[in-house]
């Protein structure tokens, strides 16, 4: 087992999910079993490979002008919002 | 006691001056109404790409230049994994292991007129979060998204200050930097222009650095001294009573100047970041450079020195004027017409480099102009007295028309009318007074109608000098020359001293 019980509660966090005392066994289990999986790529020697960020050897990132073309159309997109207030989205109290 | 060392290290968030946000061709304008400017991409609607924005990567390599760092060839965008209700995607569109700035270098002046060179870490690029706004709603936070996305270069520095007012002086040098080449508007209270202060304490001598906390959002050189100097006394105070320094995030309260934990930063130091699949490398090559290095303007410290070696100024005085490129325009125009652009006809001082004439305008400037502008809170460019009216009334000074005193009146009447120095000078019959024998003809009858005075002045009363001189400017309002008047004053109680004994 790659991963314990307490790197995936860590993980779970990390990623706002809530996993159940008896959701956690099978978790632990199948998420081991991917990074398992994909640490047999570990037994190939890489030092002489340089790392690579992305598959699309040889391109780099197109730019577009400075320019502004996007109209307000903040109605039509805060209809899929569960609350607006004043233009706002509202969301439960965050506060430092 | 120990004695301590502070270490500091900044990371100042510069928001580059684009139209459009770095990966969006939404609008960056601050003030719109909440949410209007906040595109599908910025929203983080499902399936969208972000288009990187060609600007913030030219003002990035700008940047880079001018503080001598390699601009790297290929850098790459990150995603760094947060949760916080102004951050739709989750994560943060940042640059991790290849940032687009590496290693550079900036010199700034202390307040003792010493030099001292600060190192720059990195400088990357990333993208801006939303807002969180809380009043109004109960038990709710609103967030408005036109922020998000909005261009950032984030400024990291070496721990290389040791002092809060060694940290203000980076700080600065950093601001008047980026408004030079024009790549941010450094408007501190629009939130244009910020940093995050590391701080740590160390015993004199002491090699390793003391555990550090983070003062994040610190948005003013006056709240960036503040906070640092509170956050230092607080970790001495928590190591001399034999407690330890957390590291943590905290915030720095300017209502009661204090900073105080982030406990909801804590959990989230774990931000995994992983190169961003929506984005390829940027790349950027030598011809590039090339053309954005045409494209750098005299940097501040070569203004700096400029002005010194031309001018004659003092090395404070140059470092001032070159704090911004309006205001050193605003010299150089009244000092030298000729050399700035447009040329400025009309104004023509005495000679084309006369250091007494730079010296007098330099005072002028960062003396009754700066007050001015201060009092209402104007930029140089609003200065409702031009350079060309100013070196009007510089000339009025060299050509003894007016005395120093009456041109600061005469400055005010300018500042409020717009009116020439001349015609002020006409209109209000302030042309001073340099015929000896009418000075002269003044300084006898007030010597004669105040005898006591001049008898306690003759017995050692030194003081009374200046009673003289005042009661002189009284009767001339002011328009006797001053220089004139003191030596036939000094003459005449001199003589009558002498010739009495």
């Amino acid at each position: 087992m790659s991963l314990t019980r307490q790197d995936v509660e860590k993980i779970a966090h990390l990623a706002r999910l809530s996993i159940t005392e008896q959701q956690m066994p099978a978790y632990v289990t199948s998420l081991s079993n991917i990074v398992d999986f994909v640490a047999e790529l570990s037994s190939i020697d890489t030092g002489q490979v340089l790392p690579m960020a992305h598959p699309l050897e040889g391109q780099s990132q197109r730019l577009r002008a400075d320019e502004v073309s996007e109209a307000d159309q903040h109605v039509k997109y805060q209809v899929n919002a569960p609350e607006v207030q004043a233009g706002l989205y509202v969301v439960p109290r965050v506060i430092e | 006691m120990s004695e301590w060392e502070t270490v500091i290290g900044l990371e100042i968030h510069a928001q580059l001056a684009t139209r459009s946000k770095i990966f969006s061709a939404a609008a960056t304008a601050y003030g719109a109404p909440p949410n209007t400017q906040a595109s599908l991409v910025d929203l983080a609607y499902p399936g969208v790409l972000p288009v990187l924005n060609a600007e913030v990567v030219r003002m990035a390599v700008k940047f880079g230049l001018a503080i001598g760092a390699q601009v790297a060839r290929r850098s790459v965008f990150a995603r760094k994994n947060y949760f916080y209700p102004d951050l739709p995607k989750g994560y943060q569109i940042s640059q991790y292991e290849l940032p687009v700035v590496g290693r550079g270098k900036i010199q700034v002046m202390l307040e003792d007129g010493s030099r001292k060179t600060i190192g720059i870490t990195r400088a990357h690029l990333e993208e801006d979060a939303g807002k969180s706004l809380h009043e109004g709603l109960a038990n709710a936070s609103g967030i408005d998204l036109n922020r998000a996305g909005t261009p950032l270069l984030e400024i990291v520095s070496e721990p290389d200050m040791r002092s809060a007012k060694e940290a203000v002086a980076y700080m600065k040098k950093i601001h008047t930097l980026v408004r030079y080449l024009n790549i941010c508007d450094g408007n501190m209270q629009e939130g244009s222009f910020r940093c995050d202060a590391n701080v740590s304490v160390r015993i004199l001598g002491q090699e390793k650095f003391g555990t550090r906390a983070e003062i994040k959002n610190l948005n003013s050189f006056r709240f960036v001294e503040k906070a640092i100097n509170y956050e230092v006394a607080r970790q001495i105070d928590l190591l001399e009573s034999g407690a330890k320094v957390f590291q943590e995030t905290r915030l720095y309260d300017s209502d009661k100047n204090e900073t105080r934990s982030m406990r909801s930063k804590e959990e989230a130091n774990d931000y995994r970041y992983f190169p961003d699949p929506d984005l390829l490398p940027v790349e950027i090559n030598e011809h590039y450079i090339q053309a954005v290095k045409n494209t750098l303007p005299e940097l501040p410290d070569d203004k700096a020195a400029r002005f010194a070696r031309d001018f004659g100024l003092s090395t404070y005085d140059a470092g001032v004027l070159s704090t911004s490129r309006d205001l050193g325009d605003y010299f150089e125009a009244i000092v030298n017409p000729a050399g700035v652009v447009p040329p400025l006809a009309g104004a023509v001082p005495p000679a084309a480099v006369n250091t007494e004439y730079a010296k007098l305008a330099a005072n002028w400037v960062m003396g009754e102009l700066s007050s001015a502008l201060n009092r209402e809170a104007l930029d140089i460019s609003a200065a409702r007295v031009t350079a060309v009216a100013l070196n009007g009334l510089l000339l009025r000074i060299v050509d003894q028309t007016i005395s120093g005193k009456i041109a600061k009146e005469v400055f005010g009447a300018m500042w409020l009318h717009g009116q020439s120095a001349d015609s002020i000078i006409a209109l209000q019959g302030l042309t001073q007074i340099t015929d000896t024998s009418t000075i002269e003809g003044v300084v006898d009858t007030v010597i004669a109608a105040n005898p006591k005075q001049l008898a306690d002045y003759r017995a050692g009363k030194d003081k009374l000098f200046g009673f003289f001189v005042g009661q002189v400017m009284k009767v001339t309002e002011g328009k006797a020359n001053p220089g004139q008047l003191n030596e036939l004053l000094k003459a005449k109680l001199a003589r009558s001293e002498s010739g009495g004994a």
